[in-house]
C-alpha cells in the first residue's frame, strides 16, 4: 500500500503564548508500496510528528494523507489499518508476551471479530514470523530490550495493518543489539512485504536498511531519495553534512574561472561552476595521497582503525578544524606528506548563502 | 567493617530510643495491662493473671455496638471512597482547563480541622427546634419527611457518619491516584488508540492495572484508618458515643480509660489489643489478596 502525503502541515501552540511552532511545513512524500522507508533527521525536526499524523494520532491542520489511492485524513487510527511501534515500545507490562500480541485483536467488533482460536492462531503465526514464539508466557520486563521490540513488532502486525510505521526502532537498543536487530527488522518487512515508515536520527541506520529515505531538517523536507542517491547527490550542504561516517569534510572556498580555490590555491578543475565564494564539501574517501596533490594540508596523525586508514590533517580553510581522509593504506598515507589530489565525484559545492549545491561538469581526476 | 556497624547504630540509637520509649514499650504494657486481672490504678495491684479482661470486653454490649459500628463504617466507607475518589481523580485528568482550581477544591477537605468540619456537618444535618437542617430542607424537595440524622434512628446517624468520613478521606486519596494516573506513559494510552481500545477496555485493561499498586495502598491504609476512627465520631454526635449508640472501638478504649465509666486501663487495654489483631489480620488479608492478583 503505497503512502502519499501532500502539503502536510502541522503547527503547535507555544505554551501560554499565542505564538506557533510549526513543525512540519508543507511536507509532500511518498512511500512506494512494500518499500521500507526512512524518515531521517535530527531530532526536533518534524519526523515523530509526521509519522503520528500518518499514524492518525495526530491531526494535520493543512494536507492530506493517502495510503494507496484512499484519503485516510480524517480517519481514525483503527480504522487506518496502521500498526505502529513505539520507541519505546509500550507492551504493556502486566499482560502476557501473548496477551500483549492478542490485545489488538480483542479490540475488533462484529464480523471483523475472529473467533479465539482463531485469534490465538494468529498470534502465534505472528510470533513466528518475528521468532518469538518460545517467549509468550513471559512478561514484557522480563525480556530483553530487543525481544521487546520484536514483541512490539508482532503486536502491530498481528491484526495485518496496511502500513508499518516504527518510530526510532532501534535508539532503545545497544549497539550490537541494533545491527542485529536492523538485520530483523529487513527481515520481517520482507517477508510481509508491508509498506514500512520508519523514523530515525541515526543516518547510518537509514542508510543500511531503507530502500529509499527522506532527509528534514525544522519541518521541511530537504530531500528524498535512495540513500546512495541521496549520498552521492546531495541538494543542500545539511543533506551533505548529516549523512556520512565519518562525516563531510567542509571547506569555505572560492571559485574562479573555473577552478576551486581553497586558501588561495587551486585544488581542482570544477568547469561550468559560477564565479564566487562557496562552501566546498569533500567527502573523507574524495581525498587521494599524491605527495605532488594540490590541496595541500598539515597531516597531523595517521589512524588506524580496523580495516579503514584515516588521515587526519589541518587546512586553513577547513571548518571542521581539521579534516579526515580515509586512504588505501598507511604507506600511501606517509608517503603524500598531506598533500591530496580530489576526486571530483566526491567533491561538492554549495552556494556560500543559500547552501544549496552548484552543480559543476566533473572532469575524470 | 566492625566499626562501621558499630557507627551506624550509633546514627540510630537516637531514633531507637525514642521508638523504644514511645512506641515498643507502651505496646508492651499495654499486652501485660490486658492480661492483668482486676488491676487496681491506685495502687497499682492486680489478683491474678488470664483472659478475665478479653472475656469482659467481649461481653460487653458497648464494645459489641462499638464492634459493628466500626466494621459497617470500614466496609462501607472504604470501597465507596476509593471508587469515588477513582472517578474524581479520572475526571480530573481528563480536563485541561481548571483543572488546578479543581485540585485545589477537592484538597481543601484535607486541611480543615476535622471538629470544625463536624460542626457544620452538624448544621447540615441537625434537627432542632428551630429548624430541620439544610439536608431536610433538600428532602422535603422530594417529598420526604425530616429525618433526625444526629439524634435519630440508626441508619440516620450511620449514614452520617459514613458520608462525613467519606468526605474527609477523599482528598488525600484524590491527590494519590491523579498522581498515579499522571504516571502512567502516555504511549500507552497512544498504543491503545492505534489498535482502537474502546474507553472502557482501555480503563479496565490498562489504566486500572498500571495504577493498581497505588489502590492497594489506599485500600490498605483506608481499612486501617477507618478502623482507628474516632475522632470523625466525636464532631458529628459528642463525646459520649455510647449513649448515642456509635462508639467506635477506639472510642471505647477511650471511654475505658479517661470517659465517665472510666478508669479500666485492663479493659482497654484488651480492646486495643483486640483491635489491633483485628487490623493486623485484615491488612495481612488484604496484601495477600492484592499480591495473588498482581501476579495473576
Amino acid at each position: 500500500m503505497e503512502i502519499r502525503v501532500e502539503h502536510l502541515t502541522k503547527r503547535f501552540y507555544d505554551r501560554g503564548r499565542r505564538q506557533t511552532t510549526t513543525a512540519v511545513s508543507d511536507l509532500t512524500l511518498t512511500a512506494p508500496d512494500g518499500a521500507l522507508m526512512g524518515l531521517l533527521g535530527p531530532s526536533g525536526c518534524g519526523k515523530s510528528t509526521t509519522l503520528n499524523m500518518i499514524c492518525g494520532l495526530e491531526k494535520p491542520d493543512e494536507g492530506r494523507i493517502f495510503f494507496g489511492g484512499e484519503d485516510v485524513t480524517d480517519l481514525p487510527p483503527e480504522v487506518r489499518g496502521v500498526g505502529m511501534v513505539f520507541q519505546n515500545y509500550a507492551l504493556y507490562p502486566h499482560l502476557t508476551v501473548l496477551q500483549n500480541i492478542l490485545f489488538p485483536l480483542e479490540n475488533l467488533k462484529g464480523a471483523a471479530r475472529p473467533s479465539r482460536e482463531e485469534m490465538v492462531r494468529r498470534a502465534r503465526e505472528t510470533a513466528a514470523l518475528v521468532e518469538i514464539e518460545a517467549l509468550l508466557d513471559r512478561r514484557p520486563r522480563e525480556l530483553s530490550g530487543g525481544q521487546q521490540q520484536r514483541v512490539a513488532i508482532a503486536r502491530a502486525l498481528v491484526k495485518r495493518p496496511r502500513v508499518l510505521l516504527l518510530d526510532e526502532p532501534l535508539s532503545n537498543l545497544d549497539a550490537r543489539l541494533r545491527l542485529q536487530t536492523r538485520e530483523e527488522i529487513c527481515r520481517i518487512q520482507r517477508e510481509t512485504g508491508i509498506t514500512t515508515l520508519f523514523v530515525t536520527h541515526d543516518q547510518e541506520e537509514a542508510m543500511s536498511i531503507s530502500h529509499r529515505i527522506a532527509v528534514m531538517r525544522e519541518g521541511l523536507l530537504m530531500q528524498e531519495g535512495a540513500p546512495q542517491q541521496v549520498y552521492d547527490d546531495p541538494a543542500c550542504l545539511f543533506v551533505a553534512r548529516f549523512l556520512g561516517t565519518p562525516p563531510i569534510n567542509v571547506f569555505s572556498g572560492e571559485v574562479r574561472r573555473g577552478a576551486l580555490l581553497l586558501d588561495g590555491r587551486a585544488v581542482l578543475e570544477v568547469p561550468e561552476a559560477a564565479d564566487g565564494p562557496v562552501w566546498a564539501g569533500i567527502r573523507p574517501e574524495g581525498f587521494l595521497p599524491r605527495p605532488d596533490g594540490p590541496l595541500r594540508c598539515a597531516l597531523s596523525r595517521v589512524e588506524v582503525l580496523g580495516r579503514d586508514v584515516s588521515m587526519v590533517c589541518t587546512h586553513p580553510a577547513c571548518e571542521n578544524g581539521s579534516l579526515r581522509a580515509i586512504v588505501p593504506s598507511r604507506r600511501e598515507a606517509e608517503a603524500s606528506g598531506g598533500a591530496f589530489a580530489l576526486r571530483p565525484d566526491k567533491v561538492f559545492l554549495f552556494d556560500r548563502e543559500r547552501e544549496i549545491r552548484i552543480p559543476f561538469r566533473a572532469a575524470r581526476a | 567493617m566492625e566499626r562501621n556497624n558499630r557507627k551506624a547504630w550509633l546514627y540510630l540509637l537516637p531514633a531507637l530510643i525514642l521508638l523504644g520509649a514511645f512506641l515498643v514499650y507502651p505496646l508492651i504494657d499495654v499486652l501485660i495491662y490486658s492480661f492483668e486481672e482486676g488491676f487496681n490504678f491506685a495502687s497499682q495491684t492486680y489478683f491474678g493473671v488470664g483472659l478475665y479482661n478479653y472475656r469482659y470486653v467481649l461481653r460487653d454490649p458497648y464494645f459489641l455496638q462499638a464492634l459493628k459500628n466500626t466494621f459497617l463504617l470500614v466496609l462501607i466507607t472504604v470501597p465507596v471512597s476509593t471508587a469515588l475518589a477513582l472517578l474524581i481523580s479520572l475526571g480530573l485528568s481528563s480536563i485541561r482547563p481548571l483543572r488546578q482550581l479543581y485540585q485545589t477544591i477537592y484538597f481543601l477537605p484535607y486541611v480543615t480541622n476535622t471538629l470544625a468540619v463536624g460542626l457544620v456537618f452538624m448544621v447540615l444535618f441537625q434537627k432542632t427546634e428551630y429548624t430541620d437542617g439544610l439536608v431536610n430542607l433538600m428532602l422535603s424537595w422530594f417529598g420526604s419527611g425530616p429525618v433526625d440524622f444526629i439524634d435519630g434512628p440508626y441508619w440516620a446517624k450511620l449514614f452520617v457518619l459514613c458520608f462525613y468520613t467519606v468526605w474527609v478521606v477523599l482528598p488525600f486519596k484524590i491527590l494519590v491516584l491523579t498522581s498515579a494516573l499522571a504516571s502512567v506513559n502516555q504511549d500507552y494510552y497512544k498504543a491503545a488508540r492505534v489498535d482502537g481500545t474502546s474507553r472502557l477496555r482501555t480503563f479496565t485493561r490498562i489504566t486500572l492495572p498500571m495504577i493498581s499498586p497505588m489502590i492497594v495502598y489506599l485500600v490498605i491504609t483506608g481499612f486501617i484508618g477507618a478502623f482507628k476512627a474516632y475522632s470523625d465520631a466525636v464532631a458529628l454526635f459528642g463525646t459520649d458515643l455510647n449513649a448515642a449508640g456509635m462508639n467506635t472501638i477506639v472510642g471505647y478504649v477511650y471511654d475505658m480509660l479517661y470517659g465517665a465509666s472510666g478508669g479500666y486501663p485492663s479493659y482497654a487495654s484488651a480492646a486495643a489489643i483486640l483491635l489491633f489483631l483485628i487490623v493486623l489480620t485484615i491488612t495481612c488479608i488484604n496484601l495477600m489478596a492484592s499480591r495473588r492478583q498482581l501476579q495473576g
